[in-house]
């Protein structure tokens, strides 16, 4: 059992994807507008993150090596749209909020990330909790920041109306997504928690999977 | 004429991919140190989203909407991409080779750059025919390098700032990239 929560534990803090990975920006700043948003697009990331884990991981044997890439966007992609559809039908307010970032999921670096650093060498259960673990993180993350966003831009959490608070419609906007995270990051930064934000100045290093094949020809 | 000179303002400077759509942040934040590879990636980007724009709508208008399958749109469009960016890399090594050798690092890169993707989504969304495809495609391009370059040219000079140290890095990008969002929230009376 302890490998397995070791897993969960790596997902929500030590390499939490938002926090310290700085990963899949697009839908942090993107969908946060309230904390439902988030929570609602963490929990989708989390499902295509744990399955497509999980098929990777069984099928790494099988998956020739040089095309390994457009075959996990393939497993991804699939796994997408079966949450997409699944969503449009049984959650159709939550499917418009969130919109185009749904499909776009297939394009988060974490996804990917996951899938080339860590389904692709490791056997399947592990790798169902590697998944379980960042999307758990990624959740988190994500409803921090809208919660954050909603309470400074709405004068709600969740929906609940906070009695006597003026809200500043500025938060819900698109300069207000990246204010909160500058100053979330700084903080971060101030009591000392190491993320990976300051290498961000590099492609290499700063951002998503695609990188890693950016730098092989760097490098090659 | 007019409404495809309306889409290049829309999705250019009103709809900003970058700072109001949120797409392709990864690039934003990491390729933008140095004005030079940011024009270069703007370029990149440029050719990538333009070709695969027309592509993504002829593939939906001719083959996956009179077959029914317009639930597979996301698997197909993003193979495309991953095959034009492919293709687009091959012709710059054979034909262009000094092109290839500045912008041939940052190819890889738009493949998961969810702009590319998204527009073709959002073309799809809109109902725009072949032409209003090529053109959001162009005008979402357009801006995205336009973000990117104002941004790069901001950070070149935030150097010889004395920044409090927790700012450093990431932060310090993130609030020049808020400020650069208010300012392109004016456009927003424009279309």
């Amino acid at each position: 059992m302890k490998p397995y929560l070791e897993r969960i534990k790596n997902g929500l803090l030590t390499e939490n994807p938002v926090f310290v990975l700085m990963l899949g920006m697009c839908p942090t700043l993107a969908v946060t507008t309230s904390a439902i948003n988030g929570f609602g697009m963490g929990v989708s990331s989390l499902v295509v993150l744990a399955v497509s884990n999980l098929v990777i991981s069984l099928l790494r044997k099988i998956i020739p090596d040089e095309v390994r890439l457009p075959a996990f966007i393939v497993v991804v992609a699939s796994f997408v749209t079966v949450v997409e559809l699944l969503m449009e039908a049984y959650i159709p307010s939550l499917y418009a909020a969130l919109g185009i970032y749904i499909p776009l999921i297939v394009v988060n670096c974490i996804i990917l990330g996951r899938a080339e650093a860590f389904a692709s060498k490791n056997p399947p259960i592990v790798s169902l909790f590697d998944g379980i673990g960042m999307g758990l993180g990624f959740t988190v993350a994500l409803t921090i920041i809208g919660a954050i966003r909603e309470l400074l831009g709405n004068g709600s959490v969740f929906g609940l109306q906070i009695p006597g608070y003026e809200p500043m419609a500025f938060f819900v906007r698109a300069p207000g997504a990246f204010l909160v995270l500058a100053v979330l990051v700084a903080i971060m930064n101030a009591v000392g928690i190491k993320n990976r934000a300051n290498k961000m100045t590099e492609g290499c290093d700063g951002c998503c999977a695609s990188c890693a094949a950016a730098c092989d020809k760097k490098e090659g | 004429m007019s409404s495809l000179i309306l889409i290049i303002v829309t999705t250019a400077l009103v709809n900003n991919v970058v700072l109001s759509q949120f797409l392709g942040i990864c690039s934003f934040l990491g390729v933008s140190s140095q004005k030079k590879a940011s024009l270069s990636l703007g370029l990149a980007v440029m050719a990538v989203l333009t070709v695969s724009s027309a592509v993504a709508n002829l593939l939906y208008t001719y083959v996956l909407a009179p077959l029914g399958m317009d639930y597979l749109k996301t698997i197909v469009f993003i193979l495309v991409i991953a095959a034009l960016v492919q293709m687009v890399e091959m012709y710059l090594k054979k034909n262009a080779h000094a092109i290839y050798q500045s912008l041939g690092i940052y190819l890889p890169l738009i493949t998961t750059n969810c702009a590319v993707l998204g527009v073709a989504l959002t073309n799809v969304q809109n109902g725009y025919n072949l032409l209003q495809s090529i053109f959001a495609g162009f005008g979402t391009a357009l801006g995205y390098t336009i973000a990117i370059v104002l941004l790069a040219e901001v950070r070149e000079h935030l150097d010889e700032e004395a920044i409090p140290a927790p700012f450093r890095g990431a932060p310090i990008v993130l609030l020049c990239a808020t400020l650069m969002a208010m300012a392109f929230m004016g456009f927003s009376g424009l279309a």
